[in-house]
This record gives structure tokens, C-alpha cells and sequence, in this order.
């Protein structure tokens, strides 16, 4: 191969020069006619590597940017046995946000809203993050008890989040029916101006593209079949492709960890469940805010296309089918109309679902394992793609200095031993 | 959409049973250590394939089913009342990863 030899952490890959994406470029081009460059390359697999990542959906092409950009290390491969983003990267609903309800859940998911805010001149790709306020609405006292809490929480970290009452609510959005003679009233809601959506395709192509510039290879259709350990250390990866010889090696599969994970003999505590969404027919503009019922089992926005994405919580028994249900849509469409009765005549355009690696505490599990040179970035349940930039970045600087970092040291395997849960439930799904 | 045939109430849909976690997990309720306890109640087998598991029939004869089911295409092999012995025509090589 022409590449130039590399050390490990060493800077001295020769690399491909990232066409600058600009408006001038457009015009430019426009004008011209000419080719834009590739923004991903295609390569042979290669014998060695310093990191092997599992998984090209946002954790790991993260994990890998902050590798290269951050710490110089670029002997990274990404092996991905489907396509870049088709798993729970470009399943979900792309909502971002950091009210949370742990101490440790709060400042480490405001560390990934920061990271997104100015992730579009990180990666110079446009993400199309739009903070337009996210609502978690309270049906009952016990739930308004919680978002109390919860506000308390986040205000001590710094976060702009508030209980709001109905009245309030009603006016940040009109369409909802904030009236007290529903079946479920709006009691009020906890109110996060600076949540929101973002195209979640884009944060997966402009982390691949970046990775990729920096020189990390990025291996689609190449999938990992065995683990090979010698006296519990990794020695290297056995995939479709051929063998890889690595003494690192990060599981970054969401919905598929138990199976990587099972290649080290490596039991965890996960539960692997499909999540369904839906996606309306484009309407003019006239949702402002994300809406979240917990009560109701949905969640809601308007994309800026104008079609309404919908979420609810996962489906009741664990598996690996991602077929849609109709008891889902049935469910969704009950309880969206108990919400916002004027979208009764909208249709669905299509509905799909995602795999969610559940954990017992609804927090996520990364950092070492038992078994040397396998780190695990898992257990990312239903909140994965809101926490892929701080992810990949704490992952990152783990790899790199071979250091826990503090924002990630309370979600580490050991704790289900030691029994040190990081309990989440309250904020992190709806379905409760 | 998953249809669990009942052997008390005949085939229903999978929205009248509860989940009721993977078979085959047991500790000592005398002797089990802390460690032995959190293994119990937080790691499971999670696998893409076969794998056994109980249902309760919530909203049917309120009883407590086995079954044997594939993770990746839902499909169900069998199900018998909880207690009973599986069904000889599987064996446990078919049923492991």
C-alpha cells in the first residue's frame, strides 16, 4: 500500500485535503460545472490497525473524528457490516437536549448540546441543529412532581430549563389542547429552550467525512464475525473482509452490542428492543417546540421540511425485528390526537423502527471492560444519538490516555457489580 | 405483530401477554452472594436467535407460559404451560447461539 508507515498515536498518515465547503464554492461550481471531490473514500482493508471501532453510525465515526482530531491518532478503522448510519443513527428522531435527572446524566448530555451547537463549523457541514425549545409535558402530579425535580437539577448545572404552567405551555404552542376537559389535561411541562432537532443524517455524514479527511478509513459492508483474545487481550478481528490484527478494540453497536460483546465472552446488561417512529406527510410550519407526553407514551416534532416525527416508547418484549407493528401506529395516532385533536385528517407517510440496547438504570455503559483492549461505548437505550459527539469525544481521550475520563466514570460496566446505578428512568424515556 | 398460542386460551396477540424475561436465570435465595444477586437481576444472554422465555397472559388466563422464540424473525416454536418440560424436538444445541 502507498501509505506512509505509521506509530501508534503518530500524525504521519498522508491525508486527502477536505474540499472546504462554502457558498462561494457553490457559485463557484455552479458557474462552472466542475465535480465536487468524494466526501468518503473507499479502501482495502488493512492487516493492522492501531483502533478498530465497531459501528459507523454516529458514536463511532465520533469516537473516531475526536481520535484524529483531537489526540492525532489515525491508524483507525471503522468496520460497519451494514451501511454508514442505518442503524440507530438514521432510525431515530433527532431530538437533542440535556434536562436530565441525574447530576452525572445532566452534565454529561450538556457537554453534547455544547459540542452540537458548533458542530456545523467543526465539521464544516451544515448539521441543521435548530434549538427551537423542547417541552416534557406533566398529565398528573406525580409527573409534575418529577419535572420540579428535574428543574432543580439542571438549574444547579447551569441549564436553562423551567416548569412552565398549561396556560404558558398554550401559548409557546397553540395547536396543543391545553383544555381541562380531556382525558389526560396538560398540567403543566417542563420547559428546555435549548433543546431541539437535527438532521440526523447530516451529524453522521459530516463526522464520516471529517474522520475520513483525517485519515480514518471507514469500511461499509465489512462485518466483524470474531474476536480473537490471547489471555483476556485483544490480539485482533476476524470480519467478511479478512483478518485484522489490533489490540483495541471499541463496541460501538447500539442495538447489536450483545453480539459483539458475546465475541469476548462478555455478559451484559442489556436488553435489546425495537423502537418504533412515524413520519406524517409535509404540512406548513406550525409546531414550534418538541413535545414530549410521557403520560401518552409520544413524543413529537415538526422537521423543517413540515412533516410531523413521531416516537413513542419500545415495543413491550425484547427483539431484534425491526418490522413496524400496527398496534404501534394505533397507540401513536390515539394519543397524538389527545394532544393536537386539529391533525386528525394528516396521513402517515411511513413508519420504521429502531434496535435500543436497554439498560437496567437508563444510563449508558462506557469505559473498560474486563477483558484488555475492549472498550465498550453501549447500552445507549433510547438517548444515543444525543450523546454522540460527547461520546465519541470522551471515548476518544479514554483510548488516548488509557484514562477514564470524569464526565463518563459513573457509567462504567462495573457499576451494575458494585451496584452503583446512575438511575435515569425519570428522564430518559416515556415509557414509564 | 407476534401471535403466542396459549395452551389454555387458544392463539392470541402478543398485546395480551406481559414479557416476562429470559428462562433459565436462577440464584440461591440462601447462600447468593451480592455479586451472584446483581448477575441475577441485571446480565442477560440478549442474543440474536433462539431463545427461551416466559410470558404471563395478563389479559387472558392470567397464568405463566414458556416459549421458545427467534429474536430476529419473531418467530415463535413453541409454548407450554410455565413448569412444563420443553418440548423434546428441540434440543438445547438448536436453542444456543
Amino acid at each position: 500500500m502507498a501509505q506512509t508507515a505509521t506509530t501508534t498515536g503518530g500524525r504521519a498518515r498522508t491525508r486527502g485535503r477536505a474540499a472546504r465547503y462554502s457558498a462561494f464554492d457553490i457559485v463557484r461550481r455552479g458557474v462552472t460545472h466542475s465535480e465536487w471531490p468524494r466526501s468518503f473514500n473507499e479502501h482495502e482493508l488493512r492487516a493492522t490497525y492501531d483502533v478498530v471501532i465497531v459501528g459507523a453510525g454516529v458514536h463511532g465515526l465520533a469516537c473516531a473524528y475526536y481520535l484524529a482530531v483531537n489526540h492525532g491518532i489515525t491508524n483507525v478503522a471503522v468496520l460497519e457490516k451494514s451501511y454508514m448510519g442505518g442503524g440507530g443513527s438514521g432510525r431515530n428522531t433527532a431530538i437533542i437536549r440535556s434536562n436530565y435527572l441525574t447530576p452525572e446524566g445532566v452534565r454529561f448530555y450538556d457537554r453534547s448540546v455544547k459540542l452540537y451547537e458548533k458542530l456545523s463549523v467543526d465539521l464544516n457541514y451544515n448539521v441543521m441543529f435548530s434549538q427551537r425549545g423542547h417541552l416534557t409535558l406533566a398529565h398528573n402530579d406525580a409527573s409534575l412532581r418529577t419535572m420540579n425535580w428535574r428543574a432543580e437539577v439542571n438549574k444547579l448545572q447551569g441549564i436553562d430549563s423551567s416548569v412552565i404552567d398549561a396556560k404558558e405551555v398554550g401559548r409557546i404552542v397553540p395547536y396543543l389542547d391545553v383544555s381541562a376537559d380531556t382525558r389526560y389535561p396538560i398540567l403543566g411541562a417542563l420547559y428546555h429552550p435549548p433543546g431541539g432537532i437535527i438532521r440526523h443524517d447530516a451529524v453522521n455524514w459530516g463526522y464520516a467525512r471529517a474522520a475520513t479527511h483525517l485519515g480514518v478509513e471507514i469500511h461499509q459492508q465489512t462485518e466483524v464475525l470474531g474476536i480473537d483474545t490471547a489471555g483476556s487481550k485483544v490480539t485482533g478481528v476476524r470480519t467478511s473482509r479478512g483478518n485484522i490484527s489490533t489490540s483495541m478494540v471499541i463496541n460501538c453497536t447500539a442495538g447489536w452490542a450483545s453480539t459483539i460483546s458475546d465475541m469476548v465472552d462478555l455478559k451484559m446488561p442489556l436488553v435489546t428492543h425495537p423502537l418504533q417512529a412515524a413520519v406524517t406527510e409535509p404540512v406548513k410550519v406550525f409546531l414550534p417546540a418538541v413535545i414530549v407526553s410521557g403520560s401518552l407514551h409520544v413524543y413529537v416534532s415538526q422537521t423543517d421540511r413540515g412533516e410531523l416525527v413521531f416516537g413513542a416508547s419500545v415495543d413491550p418484549y425484547p427483539s431484534y425485528s425491526m418490522r413496524g407493528s400496527l398496534e404501534f401506529t394505533e397507540g401513536l395516532a390515539a394519543h397524538i390526537l389527545e394532544l393536537i385533536p386539529s391533525i386528525s385528517s394528516l396521513k402517515l407517510l411511513r413508519q420504521w423502527a429502531g434496535l435500543c440496547d436497554m439498560t437496567p438504570d437508563y444510563s449508558p455503559i462506557m469505559g473498560v471492560t474486563p477483558v484488555e483492549g475492549f472498550l465498550v461505548d453501549v447500552g445507549w437505550g433510547t438517548y444515543g444519538f444525543k450523546a454522540g459527539p460527547v461520546a465519541g469525544e470522551q471515548m476518544a481521550q479514554l483510548i488516548a490516555t488509557g484514562r477514564t475520563p470524569d464526565l463518563i466514570a459513573a457509567f462504567d460496566l462495573a457499576r451494575f457489580a458494585d451496584g452503583r446505578l446512575v438511575g435515569e428512568k425519570g428522564a430518559a424515556s416515556v415509557g414509564h | 405483530m407476534l401471535l403466542i398460542d396459549c395452551p389454555y386460551c387458544g392463539p392470541r396477540n402478543s398485546t395480551e401477554f406481559r414479557h416476562a424475561g429470559e428462562a433459565g436465570k436462577s440464584r440461591d435465595l440462601a447462600s447468593a452472594t451480592p455479586a451472584q444477586w446483581r448477575r441475577y437481576l441485571y446480565e442477560y444472554d440478549n442474543p440474536l436467535g433462539w431463545v427461551r422465555e416466559s410470558w404471563f397472559h395478563s389479559a387472558g388466563c392470567r397464568r405463566y407460559l414458556s416459549s421458545e422464540r427467534h429474536t430476529g424473525t419473531n418467530e415463535v416454536r413453541w409454548v407450554v404451560p410455565f413448569g412444563t418440560a420443553a418440548p423434546s424436538s428441540t434440543t438445547d444445541e438448536e436453542t444456543s447461539r
